[in-house]
């Protein structure tokens, strides 16, 4: 569990690539692990952004939401972490489609990287729309561009690629290409969105949603969310879904559950 | 005539108005004179009708017998030999369904108290094993040691889950000089003892101890391992293990399936159960993982984890606890003990009620449940008189925070990778007598294969197919 590597890549967001032979082993597209800065510390889930079964490394790229994020920031290479379980989550299913959209925002972008890599193997033709709020902030666009036919950027701000939302790139896309399947990765108001463009024009879309975990393996139930009317759990049926039967609204209020608590301990540490 | 019994010694305990405030155990346990007392109104009945309602056959007379003889060491020696994890099961089994039940002294209404009788002697040696450790620990290093050294030559078992039926499989196997390594998917072994049951019923401490005593067995235990995920059944064959026992338990929590079960402050007894045990939310903000409890407090169910739900809301502070039952006290399959324990603390209990629908308010937070009052039928499959509800009854109950504990289920992530073994229409998996599941080398055992019960239970099935998995590997 030891940090090999840890990278800055922007003043919210740091790569680390941890000692995992096992993990790596089994890594898929779409899995993701959970992780224990310290011994008392909270179960955090992070996605698996890549892996290296020869090296037996695997990569989470981690954006400091809050402590536990913060707390892993602090770490150096060469630390242990107290202890990361996983492969957990189904693998993305990939089959060769035509032409695969892979949107990732924020963070996302790290989360959605190797589906887009997968589908690029798999042989299909892969244009990719990653966002941030600002240059600063973007991360992994070589890694998108290597794996991509087409690479398309927006900044909200507009200080590099197109200013506005991904949505919008997509809906410009969309009216020049003919699209088979869309994924996405990022904030649950960023997927939302991308379900809406996509639900009239009938294009298959899953979004990879990162609701509240703790257990990681089915066990508890906080990862709830509901698709099509039924109540999944996130950690074990996804966390890949239809996007278009996902109820985003839900996700977003649930997500929020503890952010008075999040306060009171981020004040008193 | 047989000689006047005297009354059935109490166990002291904290007073319920303290007790709802912390997380320390409730029951203080019997002082040695106590115990000695309790023991000598053991009649030693030839036929010993206590032994046969023992799930694992614990020689109950004779320990107590010890005890009686102030010999505690034997006694504890005796305990041993049939329970690997006798401070636990002290604490936590259902002895008025089994030992106590068939105690002769039951039809004056005082049956002896074996199961505090059980937890006085494990709590005593462990405590001697504590003041003795300087020289046991190097018997115990010396044995480890001996056991490393020899690990490779020993035949490997893979046990998956490190619950009660985990455990014992692991360190009965030992015992018989097998190496065993146990897969446990949490950060933490023990299974519901460590995430479920709560310390003011089962002190951490005590399960740590245990867990310690097999390890020094020489049992390698890894967590953070999902087994179905970073390692398949057929894997661990592949990796020398020459059996697989399957132990993970029923962790699947089942909700109700009426409307706003995933508002806001909606738990299962899983995770907030999980929450407070195993990542130590009561803490909170010492410690990171949080947990919200409002004034109001619903639990819906009646078995041990709805009692362990509610008294754990109370303890962090909740003003008012229900607990909302469909069937009437009669029926409820929590402990008698626990029931009176809870009342005690001020648990307000709604029998014969059922929840049609969670209401919420615009932020999504929980905010109040509508129940329909039952009354009792005839009796359904399991025995029990079959709630049916009395039409336009609807009433409401006001909360902040509801907590289910209507039961769990059988989890498939790992059975589902596995596709040779054979599971029955619920999911759990299907075994014979002593544990042995469709697939060869792979026994099984607990509440994966039960469904939910009791830890005594699962230690019983663990035993039976320690002694299977012994003679399997034998003949492989
Ligand atoms: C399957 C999955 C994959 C994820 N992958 C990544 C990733 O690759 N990179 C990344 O930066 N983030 C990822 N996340 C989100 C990440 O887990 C949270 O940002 C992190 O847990 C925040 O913890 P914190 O203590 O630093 O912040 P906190 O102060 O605790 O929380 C900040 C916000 O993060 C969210 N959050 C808090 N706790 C959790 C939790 N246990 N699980 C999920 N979200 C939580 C909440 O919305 C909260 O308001 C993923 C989430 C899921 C479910
Ligand atoms: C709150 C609560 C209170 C209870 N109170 C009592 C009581 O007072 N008396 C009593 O006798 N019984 C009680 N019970 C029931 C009792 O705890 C169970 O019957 C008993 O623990 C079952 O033991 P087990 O070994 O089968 O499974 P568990 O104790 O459930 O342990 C299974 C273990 O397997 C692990 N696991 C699951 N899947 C995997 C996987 N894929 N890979 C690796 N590991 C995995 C789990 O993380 C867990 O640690 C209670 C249960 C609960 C939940
Ligand atoms: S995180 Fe506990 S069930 Fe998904």
């Amino acid at each position: 569990m030891k940090i090999l590597h840890k990278k800055r890549l922007n003043k919210e967001t740091t790569l680390y690539d941890l000692e995992l032979p096992e993990i790596a082993g089994k890594a898929e597209p779409g899995q993701f692990v959970i992780l224990r800065v310290d011994a008392d510390g909270e179960r955090i889930p992070l996605t698996i952004a890549d892996f290296d079964r020869e090296k037996g490394t695997i990569t989470i790229v981690a954006q400091e939401a809050g402590a536990t994020t913060k707390l892993l920031s602090q770490k150096k290479a060469g630390d242990e972490l107290a202890g990361v379980s996983g492969p957990l989550g189904r693998p993305v299913d990939i089959i060769k489609k035509s032409r695969v959209v892979c949107i990732g925002g924020g963070v996302g972008i790290a989360c959605v990287y190797p589906i887009a890599r997968a589908y690029n193997d798999a042989g299909s033709e892969v244009i990719s729309v990653i966002g941030a709020r600002t240059k600063e902030l973007l991360i992994f666009e070589d890694e998108m561009r290597r794996v991509s036919k087409e690479l398309l950027i927006t900044t909200d701000d507009g200080s590099y690629g197109e200013k506005g939302f991904v949505t919008d790139c997509l809906k410009r896309l969309l009216t020049r290409a003919k699209v088979n399947l869309v994924f996405t990765v990022g904030p649950a108001i960023m997927m939302a969105e991308v379900a809406r463009v996509t639900r009239p024009l009938n294009i298959d879309t899953w979004a990879g949603l990162n609701p509240l975990m703790v257990d990681g393996s089915g066990m508890c139930g906080a990862c709830r969310v509901s698709v099509d009317g039924k109540m999944k759990f996130a950690c074990v049926d996804g966390p890949h879904f239809d996007a278009h039967q996902i109820d985003f609204e839900e996700l977003i209020a649930r997500q929020k559950m503890y952010q008075k608590e999040e306060k009171v301990y981020a004040s008193q540490n | 005539m047989p000689p006047k019994i005297s009354p059935r010694q109490e166990i002291p305990k904290q007073s319920p108005r303290e007790r709802s405030h912390n997380f320390n155990e409730v029951a203080l346990g019997y002082a040695q004179q106590t115990a000695v007392a309790e023991a000598k109104r053991c009649l030693q009945c030839p036929d010993q009708p206590c032994v046969a309602g023992c799930p694992v056959g614990i020689d109950i007379p004779g320990f107590i017998r010890k005890i009686a003889e102030k010999n505690f060491a034997a006694a504890a020696k005796i305990l041993k030999e049939k329970n690997c994890l006798p401070a636990i099961c002290g604490r936590v089994c259902p002895q008025e369904d089994q030992c106590e039940k068939s105690c002769i002294l039951t039809q004056k209404n005082q049956p002896i108290a074996i199961g505090y009788l059980e937890r006085f002697v494990a709590d005593w040696d462990s405590q001697n094993r504590r003041s003795d450790f300087g020289s046991l620990q190097s018997t115990e290093n010396r044995e480890q040691k001996k056991y490393s050294s020899a690990n490779c030559k020993r035949p490997k078992v893979a046990v998956v889950g490190s619950g009660p039926a985990g455990l014992t499989v692991a360190g009965e196997l030992a015992k018989l000089g097998y190496y065993i390594v146990i897969f446990e998917a949490l950060h933490l072994p023990g299974g519901v003892l460590t995430y479920g049951i709560p310390g003011f019923r089962l002190p951490k401490e005590i399960v740590r101890q245990e867990i310690e005593y097999v390890k020094n067995l020489g049992v390698e235990v890894k967590t953070d391992y999902v087994i179905g995920k970073i390692k398949t059944i057929d894997e661990l064959f592949s990796q020398e293990f020459k059996a697989v026992y399957i132990a993970i338990g029923a962790g699947l929590p089942e909700f109700m399936g009426i409307a706003g079960e995933n508002l806001i402050g909606v738990y299962s007894a899983n995770e907030f159960l999980t929450r407070v045990n195993l990542m130590k939310a009561y803490l909170f903000p010492r410690i990171a993982t949080p947990i919200r409890v409002g004034r109001r407090v619903a639990v819906v169910g009646g078995g041990d984890v709805a009692l362990d739900s509610a008294r754990t809301a109370l303890r962090l502070g909740a003003e008012k606890v229900y607990i909302v039952y469909r069937r009437s006290d009669e029926e409820m399959p929590a402990r008698a003990e626990e029931f009176k324990n809870a009342i005690d603390e001020g648990i307000n209990f709604r029998f014969l009620t059922q929840p049609m629908k969670i209401i919420g308010d615009e932020k999504r937070n929980v905010r109040a449940i509508e129940c329909l009052r039952m009354k009792l039928g005839e009796p359904d499959a399991s025995g029990r008189r079959r709630p049916v509800p009395i039409a336009g009854s609807n009433f409401v109950i006001d909360l902040d925070t509801l907590i289910i504990a209507i039961g769990t289920g059988a989890n498939p992530l790992l059975t589902s990778s596995v596709p040779d073994l054979e599971l029955n229409e619920k999911g759990y998996i299907k075994v014979d007598v002593e544990g042995r599941t469709s697939k060869q080398g792979v026994f099984a055992g607990g509440d994966i294969v039960s469904g939910s019960a009791t830890v005594i239970a699962a230690m019983g099935m663990a035993k039976r197919a320690a002694l299977a998995i012994d003679s399997y590997v034998k003949k492989i």
